[in-house]
């Protein structure tokens, strides 16, 4: 049976969910605030690598560091959740396998995101071992 | 109308990734995906540093003896690579975001600033993790 609707009716409906414009600016907004957060985390490693346990826990300890490492890790999560979601949307076209792969970059971005998070409120509130 | 006029014409493809020359604008697009994708893992090892910290002195000493053994240096500092090479063209993307920068000419310089800088941050990180007993 031939199809009488018009292009136009057909493509209705089958674009964007509308919220494209929100994710590309929160997207670009993420990348911004990590280009000071990770040059600052790499000095953090810089420092920790060279030193024990106990100075771990003395710099988590103090508030700054742990607010800028919480923001970070909360931060960078994100942006790689959105970076490699674009990834698997790009390569993977079978519907049940990209649906598979986006839930499990999602859960393993959320699981490690609040683990870090929970460990450094957890050591820098006192509670470390 | 004949069968032929009514049968769909066959569509252009675009070329595929054999066909192209290889640039640099290609390479560094290809480099920004595998880094991103380097330093998913390397986020997943900073995830089980904060672990091993909240755990105590015994996970936080094995944790640090992965890291300090030589393939554990090796991965470190393959992304502290992968992270300038992010960082700068990460910063090369934003520019384009604004509109500028874009033209092939200005695309390909910025290219080979990206990387540069990537080698030489790299480099002058473990420089001073060297001389401050870090690595």
């Amino acid at each position: 049976m031939r199809n009488y609707r018009t292009p136009l009716r057909r493509a209705r409906g089958l674009g964007s969910a509308k919220h494209g414009v929100g994710s590309w600016i929160s997207e670009r907004v993420g990348a911004i605030a990590l280009v000071p957060l990770t040059l600052w985390a790499v000095f953090g490693v810089l420092r920790l690598a060279g030193g024990d346990y106990g100075a771990a826990v003395a710099w988590i300890g103090q508030p700054l560091n742990a607010v800028l490492m919480v923001l970070t890790i909360a931060i960078a999560f994100f942006h790689m959740h959105a970076g490699l979601r674009v990834v698997v949307e790009d390569y993977i076209h079978v519907t049940l396998n990209k649906s598979a792969l986006l839930i499990l970059n999602l859960f393993v971005c959320g699981l490690s995101a609040a683990l870090a998070i929970f460990s450094i409120l957890k050591v820098a509130l006192g509670g470390a071992a | 109308m004949t069968d032929a006029a009514k049968a769909p014409r066959e569509r252009p493809l675009s070329p595929h990734l054999q066909i192209w020359r290889w640039h640099i604008t290609m390479l560094t697009s290809i480099l920004h995906r595998a880094t991103g994708v380097a330093l998913y893992v390397g986020a997943l090892i900073g995830a089980a540093w904060a672990i091993a910290l909240a755990r105590g002195p015994e996970s936080y000493a094995t944790f640090k003896g992965l890291l300090g053994s030589p393939l554990g240096k090796l991965v470190m500092f393959g992304l502290t690579l992968s992270y300038f090479y992010h960082l700068a063209n990460g910063v090369r993307h934003l520019v384009w975001d604004t509109g500028k920068g874009l033209d092939k000419h200005t695309a390909s310089a910025t290219a080979i600033v990206v990387m540069a800088f990537a080698v030489a941050a790299t480099v002058a990180v473990w420089a001073i993790a060297f001389m401050t007993g870090a690595a």
